[in-house]
């Protein structure tokens, strides 16, 4: 293929991608959110695999076997661990407005401008040449595609062709797509919809373009996997699994999965899709599947290429990276092979697009703007030029970028092997790791910690990959790596403090972050935070618990501006527009005028930094800020008492939360209890209006009997006596009822106590029935009597006698021919059963009749004489006894009444 | 009307029964009585009395019904109700009145002031 054709295609494929974003872009100013998606969210994430991935990973499987894989094992199987952090870094960044990986670190470190401008270097010169191998890999592959033949394969790498131009011009176009999408807000923190959405698309085209080139390169160019793997067998070499062997061999992979997990996170690129880019935390939930998903796709068809590849090309001179280009030029499918290509490029271009928005922004951000804020005065320079000045700076960032990534991929890139710089790179970003991790979770972490472990970390990075790399390279002499510097063996880079047997990368990522960790947690425990120190840490470690720090720390920071400063500060760097906007929504919520104000509220303070933030970093609006601010120095005291007030704001949260969990509690058991009382005074009422009612009927006899005695004088002598025998039993009647009342009153109360003796229950029974046989030969009825002898029992003697009397005497007066008496020991009980052959009781009443009264509420009930309380009172006698009391029955056949009491 | 009043007295209360007998005899009425519900519509039914004097709860059937069973039969439009009893919460003294008493007086009651009371009833038209 003509490398023209391959540009004309290459160029037309960025135009699509221009196409989308554009569109995107003018969807979300009608209010389509596309990037308001979770899957649009983890596949922007699937930037982490670039051409290295889709070119070298084949290479690096050739070469070494299963190795590749285990810097995508590493983010699969820590997912978990990594969204959980992710959640914490996203929630952080939310908060402050943060808008890089420098100036997450620099604002977590008390907002220092030199951390931040560190982190920015340090990222700069480990991803430039990252980006220059992306560069690298596109210009390969067009160097595959167009100097070559297949009947001339074995030139690959050989034909040095003429398509430095066409390179050039690619680097334009991507520059310019960065220019036209990554800069058209200065905010940081806005989201770039067009260009996460283009960048979800590539991430599409390139596993699209590696799944089908694998599945033809297995189906079409072999019969299937087991074709591809018996011809496989007959090879001598190839043998995948011989990574998997020699020294240190478990301890290297974790050290390579490791890696991997810290620059899933900290890669630059990596951080500004998964967090300043992310619009929602629940995108996580499916990212955290659908990411480790992705990456294992991608990888199916690394192996078969692999082998396929070492088929065809093994004797030959092809390099292994491009064996994925090369087998469909073999099979001379002039499609697949364009496929592939433009799926290498989409994975480089995607990388590159997005690690150049991420340094410009640090660049900007993190080293241009601290200087250039700090020169301009802007109460005299009141200019909008400032607003795209910025634009322009990052402009220019890009554009610098773009260029030294160009010059390192023309001059120094082939000099070097591609598969280590993409390593290199990781090991430069995990040097963040301590300062990070750290940082999110030990509040103890100081600025000095921070700055002097990274510093470390950097150069121990540099002397253990960088220098071995040069050397390579022939800059440096060759005795430096085989003899230590000077002849000092124990300096030697690649075998520092005489470390062998591991490779370059492992060694050196080794090195950097033990000694880099150790200088961190050394230095934060010998020196002292500032107060702005344990300001920040409070608010990063606990940004899931606090909210209260923030707002206390308004008042007692106690910042005062002029109202004229502040917004003299905000026309310049925010514009007219979105100052308005910000002053009228802050008025609005806070039910405030502010042009009535001479001097800003603290809080207004903090929140315009907070936007400018977004807009400068942290650290600059920092800067920014206190150029117009008067405040009195914050000592450390203060500090200390916003945090603790907070915490014992939230501690006395929780302490009135658990009181009025408390409370309400309490209030529904007084709810109950209210209730249970006002049914008992019903029932009260009740009870007195059936008494009085009771009462109301002897009395009415006793009275008319008394008043006809003494209105009717005249009355002969036996009528007289009819009726002085009714008063008199009419009055014995009322007193007994008035007994019961009395009784059953003091049971309910609990005031009866027991008079617990041991006594013979078989003699209880009896007398019992000797003191009622008059009044069952008055009725003519039979006794019978079935009592096995009765053990001695422990209770009040008498109150039990009276209960089996009310039982008996109840029986007496519905028997109509016998009464049985029967009385036996069941298990650990002793049940005395009464049975009658009268009406007996139907079942619905089988619980109520030994309520209160309850004949008298129960007028259809055959009513015999008796006060209506002796069930009631005998139930509760039985009760005092731990006893049970019932009546079984059947109506019509008689009624039988059961006590149980325990045997103790 | 110069024939003898007859007054029928319903209770199931023997002593109350006995003193409200002798009472109305004493006063000169013609008098039936009957010890529960059954028993005094049975009397209603053999001969309408002029006046009942009327206890309401009973085992069989109620005062109330009783006192409905009189105000709904043509035959008995003449007799006038008496209840006595001891049910003495306003609900209930409502509903003899409602049910179509002519008096309803509670228990315990003066002899003498009933003796009045049943005369005065009579003699109104």
């Amino acid at each position: 293929m003509n490398h023209w054709f391959i540009l004309i295609c290459s160029l037309g494929y960025l135009l699509l991608l221009f196409g989308i974003a554009n569109w995107v872009e003018k969807s979300t100013n009608r209010g389509l959110r596309l990037i308001n998606n979770p899957y649009v969210y983890a596949l922007s994430m699937a930037v982490y695999c670039t051409a290295w991935t889709f070119y070298g990973s084949v290479g690096r499987a050739t070469v070494s076997g299963v190795e590749f894989l285990y810097i995508y094992l590493g983010p699969s199987l820590g997912a978990p661990l990594v969204f959980l952090m992710l959640r914490k870094i996203i929630r952080i960044s939310k908060t402050h407005s943060i808008t890089s990986i420098a100036d997450f670190i620099s604002t977590r470190y008390g907002k220092n401008i030199s951390l931040g401008a560190i982190v920015t270097v340090l990222c700069i010169t480990g991803i430039i040449p990252y980006i220059a191998i992306q560069l690298k890999a596109i210009s390969d592959s067009i160097n595959t595609i167009t100097s070559i033949t297949t009947n001339d394969i074995n030139l690959v790498n050989n034909g040095i062709g003429s398509n430095n131009s066409v390179i050039f011009l690619l680097v334009i176009g991507i520059t310019v797509f960065i220019i036209l999408f990554g800069t058209r807000k200065v905010d940081a923190t806005e989201k770039h919809e067009g260009m996460m959405v283009a960048i979800a698309f590539e991430s599409v085209i390139k596993l699209f373009a590696f799944l089908i080139a694998g599945a033809a390169i297995v189906y079409v160019l072999f019969n299937g996997w087991d074709d591809l793997f018996l011809k496989a067998s007959t090879l001598p070499t190839h043998d995948v699994i011989s990574s998997l062997q020699g020294e240190h061999i478990y301890f290297h992979l974790f050290l390579l999965m490791t890696l991997s997990l810290f620059a899933v996170l900290f890669l630059p690129r990596q951080f500004q899709v998964a967090v300043v880019e992310n619009v929602n935390e629940d995108h996580l939930k499916k990212a955290v599947w659908l990411f480790p998903l992705y990456l294992l796709l991608i990888n199916i068809f690394v192996l078969p290429v692999s082998i396929a590849g070492g088929i065809h090309f093994g004797s030959k001179a092809v390099n292994a990276d491009t064996y994925i280009l090369a087998l469909p030029m073999l099979m001379k499918s002039n499609w697949l092979t364009l496929l592939v290509y433009i799926g290498g490029f989409s994975a480089a271009s995607s990388m590159i697009i997005i690690e150049t928005i991420a340094l410009t922004t640090m660049v900007s951000n993190n080293i241009v703007a601290p200087i250039f804020f700090s020169l301009i005065n802007l109460q005299d320079n009141i200019d909008k030029g400032i607003r795209n000045w910025l634009k322009t700076t990052r402009r220019i960032g890009i554009i610098v970028i773009m260029i030294l990534a160009y010059l390192f991929e023309r001059y120094v890139a082939e000099k070097f092997s591609l598969v280590s710089i993409g390593l290199v790179s990781f090991v430069a970003v995990a040097q963040f790791a301590p300062s990070i991790i750290g940082g999110v979770y030990w509040k103890r972490a100081t600025k000095q910690g921070s700055l002097l472990s990274i510093i470390i970390g950097f150069i121990v990075w540099f002397y253990t990959l960088v220098i071995p790399s040069i050397v390579e390279a022939g800059y440096l002499p060759h005795t430096i790596i085989q003899n230590g510097p000077w002849g000092i063996g124990l300096l030697n880079p690649t075998a520092l403090f005489g470390l062998t047997g591991f490779d370059l990368i492992t060694h050196g990522f080794m090195w950097s972050i033990l000694i880099n960790a150790v200088c961190f947690f050394g230095v934060s425990l010998a020196t002292e935070r500032t107060p702005q120190e344990i300001y920040q840490a409070e608010l990063f470690v606990d940004v899931f618990k606090q909210t209260n720090v923030a707002d206390n720390g308004n008042w007692v920071l106690n910042r005062t501006a002029s109202m004229l400063d502040l917004k003299t500060l905000m026309l310049n760097l925010l514009g007219t527009d979105k100052t308005a906007q910000l002053l009228a929504s802050y008025e609005k919520r806070h039910k405030l005028e502010l042009t009535r104000l001479d001097q800003a509220p603290p809080h207004l303070i903090s929140v315009i930094e907070k936007v400018l933030s977004g807009n400068i970093g942290s650290a600059t609006a920092k800067l920014m800020i206190n150029n117009i601010v008067r405040q009195k120095e914050v000592g450390l005291q203060e500090v200390l008492s916003i945090i603790k007030e907070s915490q014992e704001v939230k501690a006395s949260n929780i302490e009135l939360k658990k009181e009025s969990s408390a409370l309400n509690k309490l209030t529904e058991e007084l709810r109950v209890v209210n209730n249970q009382l006002k049914r008992m005074d019903e029932m009260k009422d009740e009870f007195l209006y059936t008494v009085t009612h009771e009462i109301r009927t002897p009395l009415t006899s006793i009275r008319a009997l008394s008043e006809i005695l003494q209105d009717n004088p005249d009355l002969e002598e036996e009528e007289k006596n009819t009726y002085l025998e009714a008063v008199v039993k009419e009055t014995e009647r009322l007193s007994h009822l008035i007994t019961q009342v009395l009784n059953l009153e003091r049971y309910e109360s609990g005031r009866q106590k027991l008079n617990i003796v041991s006594f013979d229950l078989n003699e209880a029974v009896m007398e019992v029935l000797n003191t009622t046989d008059s009044l069952r030969k008055e009725k003519g009825l039979k006794w019978q009597l079935a009592i096995s002898s009765l053990p001695n029992i422990k209770g009040d003697k008498d109150l039990l006698k009276q209960v089996v009397y009310n039982l008996v005497t109840n029986a007496i007066k519905f028997a109509k021919l016998q009464i049985i008496v029967s009385g036996f020991v069941e298990q650990h009980f002793v049940i005395i059963k009464v049975i009658d052959d009268g009406e007996g009781v139907a079942s619905e009443w089988h619980e109520l009749i030994f309520d209160k009264f309850f004949q008298a509420q129960n007028q259809t009930l055959k009513k015999p004489e008796g006060s209506g309380l002796g069930l009631a009172i005998s139930k509760r006698i039985i009760e005092m006894h731990n006893g049970k009391i019932w009546v079984e029955s059947t109506p019509g056949q008689g009624a039988t009444f059961c006590i149980k009491i325990p045997l103790i | 009307m110069s024939e003898i009043p007859k007054i029928l007295v319903v209770d199931d209360d023997p002593f109350i029964l006995m003193s409200l007998e002798f009472l109305m005899k004493k006063s000169g009425y013609k008098v039936v009585i009957a010890r529960n519900g059954t028993e005094a519509l049975n009397a209603l039914s053999l001969d309408p009395p002029n006046l009942v004097l009327l206890d309401i709860m009973m085992p069989d059937v109620d005062g109330y019904a009783i006192c409905e069973h009189i105000k709904s039969t043509p035959m008995l439009a003449a007799t006038k109700v008496i209840f006595l009893s001891a049910k003495t919460k306003q609900v209930d003294i409502q509903k003899g009145y409602d049910v179509g008493a002519d008096l309803f007086i509670t228990k315990p009651f003066s002899t003498r002031t009933l003796k009045q009371q049943v005369s005065d009833l009579l003699n109104k038209k």
